[in-house]
């Protein structure tokens, strides 16, 4: 499905300053490997040791943390959006 | 290091330059404010604390500060409560409670904060503050900003307590109700931060902002004689303020202002919305983010961004994490209300709740010096308790309508029986 991923200023080092991409990807999973395919200096910053999305690197489907629609292997459908958000804001005690 | 302090990463340890930055360029894990001991240890004397006012400044060293700095108001210095009732309710001997639910000038530990936040703001050259805020961090940032002369733009869930809106309105902030929950409010602050020039308190000046809260431990550390407590029960929203208590009492150590001791770190939060404690129960790798449903508003983060730092610490003490419903956390405000006379919000009500049910599960033993940190005011969340106090008859202004009052009181009570 055509989709598109949004990319933070902190990222944009890795990507020429490109601070968006439109990919074809059926699962978060798939989106995430074409940006880190297309990217490949950009992977170990989005994946730890273990293959998995960082600790404190949020990635949401629209509005969706995707920790709530079953982790990266939600699927995709055309026209939706892929943020990825550093965890770093926080409020309270 | 150029400076006594600068910014760390608190997964890689990479260093940065101080800066308004809150991620680490390499891991983007956050980063923190690392302080070199070595020269702290030479210059920094307990004994200078003598003459300087009891609040958060005296201990201006031991903070993210300017070398020319003045300290811009009296914030902290807060009661450390002998609560010899509720020990007694409780069944426990010595028992405190670090009453930042009077902590001015908005009542709440997050004047702490914020104020050493705006020191880094000034320091950046940022004129605009702002940050995401569940009430009482707003609340902060309109008095503080307006007191020190920033703008101020804070973002708030939609469905806040009508006065923690209200306490924010009165300084003159302007005020971006959004429709979501915190963790909605928070990713957009992150994205505000990521395009804009403003010094968001708990987004891009984040690590100078949460260095504010060792101030809560270092008190407690004065205030009980420069020694340890056993045990200390911490609520946890975002899971930050834990860590720094336990970080201002390493430091301490380190200065060889108080004796090396084990302390055990106890989290609460409203089972509502409990990330971090169903984290330490279940003994997870990584927390599970949840959607927060609690009267609690204040702790109601359900992707807390130092969860993973909170567990850690949490287990590694030897401590515990609970939760409580939200009945037992009015259960709990009025306990405390009651017994020592300090009305407190509902974060308030779920550590005193939780630090309950961790005495009844032996968590707590009696013997131990308990500190429970209380860090809102029960006046910014009266909707939460107030079906519990409905309003009663009024009597006519004479005597015989005040024995029929008395009767009547008495008729009831024995009714009751």
């Amino acid at each position: 499905m055509p989709v598109t991923i949004e990319i933070p200023t902190a990222f944009r080092r890795f990507t020429d300053g490109t601070p968006k991409i439109d990919c074809s990807a059926a699962t978060i999973a798939d989106a995430l490997n074409d940006l880190t395919t297309r990217f490949p200096a950009l992977s170990r910053h989005v994946r730890d040791e273990q293959g998995q999305i960082r600790q404190f690197l949020n990635v949401y489907l629209n509005e969706e943390d995707i920790r709530f629609l079953g982790g990266e292997g939600c699927t995709l459908k055309e026209g939706d959006r892929v943020l990825l958000v550093p965890s770093i804001a926080g409020g309270c005690a | 290091m150029p400076e006594i302090f600068q910014l760390r990463c608190r997964e890689c340890g990479k260093s940065f330059e101080n800066s308004p930055r809150s991620f680490c360029e390499e891991c983007f894990s956050p980063l923190e404010v690392a302080y070199d001991y070595d020269s702290l240890k030479k210059t920094v004397r307990r004994e200078n604390l003598a003459g300087r006012d009891f609040n958060m400044w005296r201990y201006a060293e031991m903070l993210p500060l300017n070398k020319d700095f003045v300290a811009p108001n009296s914030v902290g210095g807060t009661p450390l409560v002998p609560a010899r009732k509720l020990a007694a309710h409780w069944g426990i001997e010595n028992l405190y409670l670090k009453n930042d639910a009077v902590c001015f000038p908005s009542l709440s530990f997050k004047d702490r904060v914020v104020s050493t936040a705006l020191v880094a703001a000034r320091r950046f050259g940022f004129t605009t503050v702002g940050c995401s805020s569940t009430g009482n961090l707003a609340n902060a940032v309109a008095a503080q900003a307006a007191q020190r002369g920033f703008d101020a733009c804070v973002f708030i869930p939609a469905d806040l307590e009508p006065a923690k809106i209200l306490n924010t309105a009165v300084y003159g902030a302007r005020i971006v109700r959004i429709n979501g929950n915190y963790d909605h409010v928070n990713r957009l602050c992150a994205q505000i931060a990521d395009k804009f020039a403003w010094g968001l308190v708990n987004v891009n000046l984040r690590p100078y902002y949460s260095e504010g809260s060792k101030t809560h431990g270092f008190e407690i550390a004065e205030q009980l004689g420069w020694r340890l407590p056993d045990n200390v029960v911490v609520p946890m929203a975002g899971g930050s303020l834990i860590g720094k208590i336990a970080k201002a009492f390493h430091e301490l150590v380190i200065l060889g202002w108080v004796e090396p001791k084990p302390v055990k770190f106890f989290g609460a939060q409203a089972t509502g919305c409990s990330p971090i404690s169903d984290g330490v129960k279940r003994n997870l790798a990584r927390f599970e983010p949840q959607k927060p449903n609690t009267i609690a508003r204040s702790l109601a983060i359900g992707n807390p961004a130092d969860g993973p730092f909170a567990i850690k610490l949490i287990r590694e003490s030897g401590g515990w994490a609970e939760d409580i419903s939200d009945p037992e956390i009015v259960e709990a405000i009025k306990l405390l209300a009651q017994t020592e006379g300090i009305f407190t919000e509902t974060a308030g009500g779920v550590t005193a709740g939780v630090a309950q049910k961790l005495i009844q599960q032996e968590r707590i033993r009696p013997e131990e010096t308990t500190v429970v940190s209380i860090t809102g005011n029960g006046l910014k969340t009266t909707d939460a308790i107030v079906s519990e106090f409905p309003v009663t008859e009024a009597i006519a202004p004479r005597l015989d309508a005040f024995e029929a009052y008395l009767e009547s009181q008495f008729a009831v009570a024995t009714a009751a029986k």
